[in-house]
């Protein structure tokens, strides 16, 4: 039990355990959905702590890995443009395209930056009249909050040289297509805190009675993740399928109402294409009609580049759940973090990237066999 | 980048048009957005993303999940009583 001393609460942490372990009486696989609980889960070896019979499955609830590589191609020509100043998050950085990534374009001299909030983007735009200043705004109902008012903004200040390259997806379609996906092992979901900070938790009901399967929404903290592993498990074990929200000091049921309002504003739903996974209908937002003025992907005509997957990253198994990262053959050797093959081993929140900071190179049966 | 992160309200004022404000986040204090919650108050706690405050955290509810987990714990304490429990 070395890992448990680092929990914050480690007494706490220890009886977590000992009343998981006592309610499981059988083999469950839950799936915890966003990559901030990945990470908490590796970091602090809780998928080692808890009884073998429990197995989490890591989900896609990365932004950085599922934006699909049509998509990163395209800010890869935008941000090569002379006249463009291409703001980003900084895990963008690094996500390969098929032939490079933005650090690159950024050495070869294109105006690459890395940006806290897209307000700042909004900014640049008006300290530098002569640029064309581009955001690339991913995320999934988190960050699209901001990505919306930048543009409100950007439309408030009348900013002509203001567009965004927008690639946000969407939960609840997520958990659908998971669910309906014959090679399906999901029991239960951990669903992502913060999403439902902002969209409340009222999407989540109809998936549970659809698809009977358990929804704990669940927060980010160690404690936090244990607690909904409880949670999702005393249902297993009994045999409902509820909503239930193990995060309440951060959701509300009815979520952000303010941020609601001006999501629908400025976007609308869309099939996505999900990097690793393939198309999700109606699992993404695009901009409005009328805020199309501000949408890099028409302002700088690169809709059309199509582009295919290398065939060495196996990240879209590991997105869905069908392989952990060690078992990647590439994992660990051609394919670390300083040269990801795929987007999973890029962002910190990607569960390839976890695996390997955390040193988990050895797949856990071959760890149980060694025993 | 899609992690939040909860700090303090420190102050509150307008710009360009919308409703800004300094977050304290343990000592390092940032602008952040507090368009989303309009009746956010300095000395309240928020979780921040990209520079937006998305739902606010009052200190009894920041405490509250804790509490439930000392609940549980005694309980289960209670419950276990005489029951033997695995290493
Ligand atoms: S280890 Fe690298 S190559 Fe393998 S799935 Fe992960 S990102 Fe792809």
């Amino acid at each position: 039990m070395k890992y448990l001393d680092e929990f914050r609460d480690p007494e706490l942490a220890g009886r977590l355990f000992e009343e998981i372990r006592r309610l499981t009486t059988r083999p469950w696989a839950l799936m915890e959905v966003c990559g901030g609980q990945t990470h908490s889960i590796i970091r602090n070896g809780i998928d080692q702590l808890l009884p073998p019979a429990i197995e989490l499955i890591h989900g896609p609830g990365c932004p950085v890995c599922v934006t699909p590589l049509e998509v990163i191609d395209r800010a890869l020509a935008i941000a090569a443009r002379p006249e463009v100043t291409f703001c980003s998050f900084g895990d963008m950085l690094r996500v390969p395209g098929s032939s490079q990534d933005l650090f690159r374009v950024k050495s070869a001299g294109g105006d690459v930056r890395v940006v806290y909030s897209p307000l700042d983007a909004v900014k640049l735009a008006q300290q530098l009249p002569e640029r064309q200043v581009v955001f690339f705004g991913i995320g999934f109902e988190t960050t699209a909050p901001a990505n919306a008012m930048a543009v409100v903004q950007a439309e408030r200040l009348g900013l002509h040289n203001f567009s965004m390259l927008v690639s946000h997806v969407l939960v609840p379609p997520a958990i659908s297509a998971i669910m309906e996906s014959p090679q399906n092992r999901v029991q239960a979901f951990l669903a992502a805190g913060h999403v439902c900070s902002v969209m409340g938790t009222w999407q989540y009901e109809p998936l549970v009675s659809r698809y009977r399967v358990p929804i704990v929404v669940t927060g980010f903290e160690p404690l936090d993740v244990l607690e909904g592993v409880r949670r999702a498990i005393a249902q297993l074990e009994e045999g409902r399928a509820e909503l239930e929200n193990a995060y309440p000091r951060a959701v509300r049921p009815e979520g952000n109402r303010p941020a609601q309002q001006v999501l629908e504003q400025v976007f609308e739903v869309t099939d996505r294409n999900w990097r690793g996974i393939g198309p999700i209908p109606g699992s993404g937002w695009r901009l409005r009609e009328r805020y199309r003025a501000f949408d890099a992907e028409e302002r700088f005509a690169v809709g059309h580049i199509r582009t295919d997957e290398s065939p060495l990253c196996h990240s879209g198994e590991v997105l869905q759940g069908l392989l952990k990262p060690n078992q990647c053959p590439a994992f660990g050797k051609e394919c670390t973090p300083r040269t990801p093959l795929g987007a999973t081993m890029v962002s910190s929140e990607g569960a390839c990237a976890a695996y390997f900071q955390y040193g988990r190179f050895i797949p856990v049966g071959a760890v149980e066999a060694s025993r | 980048m899609c992690l939040g992160i909860p700090g303090k309200v420190v102050e509150i004022y307008e710009a360009a048009g919308a409703r800004m404000g300094k977050v304290d986040f343990d000592g390092i204090v940032k602008e952040v957005c507090l368009a989303y919650l309009p009746e956010i108050q300095v000395g309240d706690y928020t979780i921040v993303h990209v520079g937006f405050a998305i739902t606010r955290l009052d200190e009894t509810s920041a405490r509250e999940t804790l509490t439930m987990f000392h609940r549980m714990g005694i309980l289960e304490e209670e419950l276990n009583a005489g029951e033997e429990v695995s290493p």
